[in-house]
């Protein structure tokens, strides 16, 4: 019995949110009286590789093979699943992020597994059940979920459980499992990734704007406010809908579900489906002209205003912080 | 061509959600089912690549008898034909093996989900059912086209895309982009009443993972409001109480 951790590299380096994942794994082998083991796939060098050690993962996997450079959600589920085996792990642990959501479900069939997607809080062990909480109907409630099989599989929300450190040092195992051809159907022919933004889904602070900025034109100010601030943009669904703003920024019960430490929403009435997709924000700040704006409603802090008053003056005022 | 889309059936994007039965159930009291919207979005992709006769889309719920209006729109929206899985869609694993068992009988070239259900939001099906009958899955895609045999997929992954490259048989979940969600005419209301829809029995599949219990997010404090000519004030405030920045 072991835990065994999936750890994303994005360009061989490992993001917050796999250490979150580590540290997350590292609690609940604690908690069952076990040992942690980490596997990376794609060929990260050893030193990025220690950093595991950091949260808690005393041996780490090393999967280094050529063909699996770029992820492929069908064959790295394969080597996962092995090195489950391998590990004797009986709950796996990944990340709940856009490779993840590909990956989680596939690697739980190859186990016969129960999957915890988007768990938000560590498992509580109550009389012999597995409890797993995580949020439904996007973000409107949370369900407590038991996992009934002998192997479990959790993704972690991002953001969810923060990191903690738990320093070991990570013994790194290369690991070299057979590839099937028929795994590496999906041939990934090109990724474009932005490098100087921040990636909403892993942001820690968000500015977002609705159609209170009444046009495309009007979005400097909010870029800079968030460049300021180190801060994701996001914005409503009408204004990716009127394509105003790409859909990846759309938060919102269709669009994507976030929890930063920090929302700012500029201009956005707060529609129960916009509330859906952000509620689960620590903190929420509501910048509307329109008092009535059932935003307010769920705010930690409001200014009831213009926005194209109000920004400029945080603008200001942030810069004077920051100098 | 053949194309398999999954159509959930949930409630509406506005509905107040609610639980019975010490929290252990969702009301459905007074509650307006939909087509899930990003099975809409999947939906309407494989309408568009079939037009013009080149192909078929057959819709297919995994539910009771009372997801059959939601069906009917999928059919009104624009599928040839509907497969019905009489049962309670009790997890993504039990729906995802349903729809995987039906699909070893009917030879689909792709088949098509939904990012995520806005019910349970558990974005598993699509590539659980790749893993079922072990062809290639892409989860969360914003494009899709296909040439005949091969089929290119941008998915969504932090920051930016990916583009993918299927050939042969694949399954895909679709997010907003991947097309214009399409709207029922007249014409496909009407001819939706006598299209096919066929009720499969369900098969048995182990018990893996169960709700216990809902709840409701604990309510937030009320709002402190700062005056639009001190909005400078907000920066100290979450710097020094609310301690985010």
């Amino acid at each position: 019995m072991s835990v065994l951790v999936y750890v994303e590299q994005v360009d061989g380096k490992f993001k917050k949110s796999v250490f979150e994942a580590v540290s997350y794994a590292k609690a609940i082998a604690d908690k069952t009286g076990t040992s942690l083991s980490a596997i990376a796939i794609g060929n990260v060098a050893d030193s990025e590789l220690q950093e595991l050690g950091k949260y808690g993962a005393a041996k780490v996997l090393n999967v280094a093979t050529a063909e699996l450079k770029n992820f492929v959600n069908q064959a790295y589920a394969a080597v996962i699943a092995e090195a489950a085996q391998k590990e004797s792990a009986d709950i796996i642990v990944l990340s709940n992020s856009f490779s993840g959501k590909g990956l989680a479900p596939r690697v739980a069939v190859k186990l016969k597994a129960g999957l915890v997607d988007g768990a938000v809080e560590l498992p509580q062990l109550d009389g012999g059940k597995f409890l797993v909480k995580k949020g439904a109907f996007s973000g409107k409630a949370f369900a407590v979920t038991e996992l009934t099989s002998a192997k479990k599989v959790i993704a972690l929300n991002p953001n969810a459980f923060g990191v903690k450190e738990s320093p070991v040092t990570a013994v790194i195992e290369p690991f070299s499992p057979a590839v099937q051809s028929t795994d590496l159907a999906a041939i990934v022919k090109d990724i474009v990734r932005a490098t100087d933004k921040v990636s909403l889904p892993d942001a820690e602070l968000v500015v977002s704007a609705g159609r209170g900025l009444k046009g495309p034109e009007n979005w400097g100010m909010i870029e800079e406010l968030a460049n300021l601030l180190g801060a994701a943009t996001a914005c409503s669904k009408p204004v990716s809908d009127a394509d105003w703003r790409p859909h990846s920024e759309h938060v919102g019960q269709t669009g994507i579900a976030i929890s930063p430490n920090l929302y700012i929403a500029i201009g956005i009435s707060g529609a129960i489906q916009h509330l859906a997709g952000v509620s689960s924000s620590k903190v929420i700040v509501v910048i509307n002209k329109d008092p009535e704006a059932p935003f307010f409603k769920v705010a930690d802090y409001g200014i009831v205003g213009d926005a194209f008053e109000v920004v400029p003056k945080l603008i200001e005022a942030l810069k004077a912080h920051q100098a | 061509m053949k194309i398999l889309v999954c159509i959930s059936n949930v409630p509406d994007t506005t509905t107040k959600i609610t639980f019975t039965n010490d929290n252990t159930q969702f009301n459905t009291a007074g509650v307006q089912f939909i087509v899930n919207p990003y099975d809409e979005i999947a939906l309407s992709r494989a309408i568009e690549l079939c037009e013009g006769g080149k192909g078929t889309v057959t819709a297919i719920n995994v539910g009771e008898s009372a997801t059959e209006p939601t069906i009917r729109k999928a059919l009104a929206i624009g599928a040839d034909d509907a497969v019905r899985i009489d049962a309670f869609p009790r997890d993504a694993y039990f729906t995802a093996f349903q729809i995987a068992e039906y699909a070893k009988s009917g030879d689909f070239d792709m088949i098509l989900t939904g990012r995520e259900s806005i019910d349970y939001n558990g974005a598993q099906v699509a590539a659980m059912v790749g893993e079922f009958l072990n062809i290639p899955s892409v989860s969360i895609i914003k494009k899709l086209d296909y040439d005949g045999t091969t089929a290119t997929l941008e998915r969504e992954i932090e920051g930016g895309k990916e583009v993918v490259s299927v050939t042969g048989k694949f399954v895909a979940s679709c997010a907003e982009g991947v097309a214009e969600p399409k709207i029922p005419t007249m014409r496909g209301i009407m001819s939706a009443r006598s299209k096919p829809l066929t009720v499969v029995t369900a098969q048995p599949i182990e018990e893996v993972i169960k709700i216990v219990q809902f709840e409701t997010p604990p309510a937030r404090g009320a709002v402190k409001l700062i005056p639009a000519d001190e909005a400078a004030n907000l920066i100290n405030l979450l710097h020094t109480e609310a301690k985010v920045i």
